[in-house]
């Protein structure tokens, strides 16, 4: 895999953390490789437990590696102290899993968006997340607080929210992006709707055109087994998969005038916006 | 009660699921932790199939696993009409077998650089890949041909038949999800009529990553909107 012209120079993604492979599905006293940013990265465990990472072509400078939220992160730069917090893993009760990690020829910040978009559930989740006639989106409020992206009071019309759910609901979802390639969504859980299940997910760009998708789940679950909480996920990102691979051109266009999204993504705009503001390069097609 | 040990996002057992539903039998679907889990690996699921795959069809005391079998077995035992698999038609029936041989030639090729695509599976994806144009090149021509031959009142489907048979099911979903695995099909006009055409059947149900043929309008959501 020859990725060297997609090499990251952008120092803004590559100071971030990154997620590479989820810590369940790592094998001990075993190399694996995947690629970063462009970058091959070999990463594994030693034999007394520590988690490493490496660039291929420089196997001597130890990557800065950190366990978090069950993934292995690392970064290329020069990174914050820490991965973005999820404060509701901390509640003993709650089941925190990686779905799956599906790789997909897309660009990292399309992922996020088509994350973020309310409007496709009944087309492409029906029966699951939407179903016709209810296709309208709500206005609701999107704003960035402390680095990061909110978009609140999002409420759809979902016939099957989660794999717990037993008919249809009205839900509402909170939306956080707490990195420019990392996206949670928190709703009402169907078995405790005083609390949210969080869902997320965590994108590894592999190239500016290729992406590793990390499905995270945090959910309040005591019945469903580990199996039908990924079946769910995996159903719902397969669904997306073939509309990501279709969307032209695969880097996402920062200048607003390119795409013109409709009324209902908000969302989108202010994450093309934000994006811009932080001087992102790679993986979008920057505003002239 | 028949049990089929599935996973959602398997051709191979989704095959299995679009014949049911065509024929309208009742079944218990399984859900197998396929990944990341590799619970068809287990020595657990080894007891049901030893050879560490899915689908294994479960049906009262008679297991059997494979796909293309199970698809035999099932249009055998549970198709009245006897079209999905012509027993009664020595010539029809060997064309059947013929393109499910064909099936597996496409589940090894197609399928399998899916796999690669999706999952990260080692194989050799442009030989794969080149493998599945090959096929995908002498289908075509071939449904064109049947499409000449059925004229403009007879759908063509794989064999030649006025009606579908296993043969389009074994086949129809390594073709349909031919792109997740980096297989155009911009150059098959004829099979993706055809898809179309399977895609309409009554009682046709979707597996992830395929789309109803109405859905197929430039995208559902924001991003289909204006482009310049
Ligand atoms: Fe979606």
């Amino acid at each position: 895999m020859d990725a060297s012209d997609q090499r990251c120079t952008d120092p803004t993604v590559l100071d971030l953390w990154h997620p590479l492979v989820a810590v369940s599905e790592m094998a001990t006293d075993n190399v694996e490789r995947t690629l970063l940013l462009g970058f091959e990265i070999m990463y594994g465990t030693d034999r007394d437990g520590t988690r490493f990472a490496v660039r291929v072509d420089e196997p001597d400078e130890a990557l800065p590696v950190l366990d978090r939220h069950g993934y292995l992160w690392t970064s290329l730069g020069a990174p914050p102290a820490d991965v973005f917090t999820i404060p509701e893993t901390a509640e003993p009760d709650r089941r925190t899993l990686n779905a799956a990690s599906i790789k997909v020829a897309t660009s990292a910040p399309r992922a996020i968006e088509n994350f973020l978009d309310m409007g496709h559930f009944p087309y492409v989740h029906t029966d699951y997340l939407g179903v016709e006639p209810h296709t309208e989106v709500a206005e609701y409020r999107v704003e960035i607080e402390n680095d990061e992206l909110w978009a609140r009071d999002c409420f759809f019309y979902q016939p099957m929210a989660a794999a717990s759910a037993v008919g249809g609901q009205l839900s509402e979802y909170t939306y956080r992006v707490p990195h420019p390639y990392c996206v949670m969504l928190y709703k009402s859980s169907p078995t405790d709707p005083s609390r949210s299940d969080v869902i997320g997910l965590f994108v590894q760009a592999m190239t500016q055109d290729t992406i590793r998708a990390h499905n995270f789940l945090s959910v309040i679950d005591e019945t469903s087994s580990d199996t039908v909480l990924r079946r769910f996920q995996q159903i719902i990102f397969s669904q997306d998969k073939p509309i990501l691979e279709n969307q032209f051109p695969t880097r996402l266009p920062l200048d607003p005038r390119v795409e013109t999204p409709i009324r209902a993504d908000r969302s989108a705009i202010v994450y093309r916006r934000w994006l811009t503001e932080l001087g992102l390069a790679y993986a979008v097609i920057p505003a002239g | 009660m028949i049990t089929l040990y599935d996973y959602d996002l398997s051709v191979n057992c989704y095959k299995q699921r679009l014949l049911m539903s065509l024929l309208d039998v009742d079944y218990e679907s399984v859900p197998v932790d396929f990944f990341p889990g590799w619970e068809h690996k287990s020595e657990a699921f080894r007891k049901i199939n030893p050879l560490g795959h899915i689908p294994v069809l479960v049906d009262g005391d008679y297991v059997l696993r494979d796909a293309h079998a199970i698809l035999v077995y099932l249009a055998a035992k549970y198709d009245p009409s006897g079209r999905w698999y012509p027993t009664d038609d020595p010539e029809l029936l060997g064309e059947v077998a013929q393109w499910m041989l064909f099936a597996e030639g496409t589940t090894n090729t197609a399928s399998a650089a899916r796999l690669h695509d999706n999952l990260g599976y080692e194989f050799d994806v442009d030989t794969l890949r080149a493998g599945a144009h090959r096929l995908f090149r002498v289908l075509d021509e071939h449904l064109w041909f049947r499409e000449q031959e059925a004229g403009p009142d007879g759908p063509a489907w794989v064999a030649a038949a006025p009606h579908p048979t296993v043969a389009d099911l074994a086949i129809f979903p390594d073709v349909m999800l031919s792109e997740e695995g980096g297989i155009s099909r911009l150059d098959y006009p004829a099979l993706r009529r055809w898809t179309d055409r399977v895609r309409r059947l009554d009682r046709f149900v979707l597996m992830p990553g395929i789309h109803p043929v109405s859905a197929e309008r430039p995208g559902p959501g924001p991003m289909a909107a204006g482009r310049s």
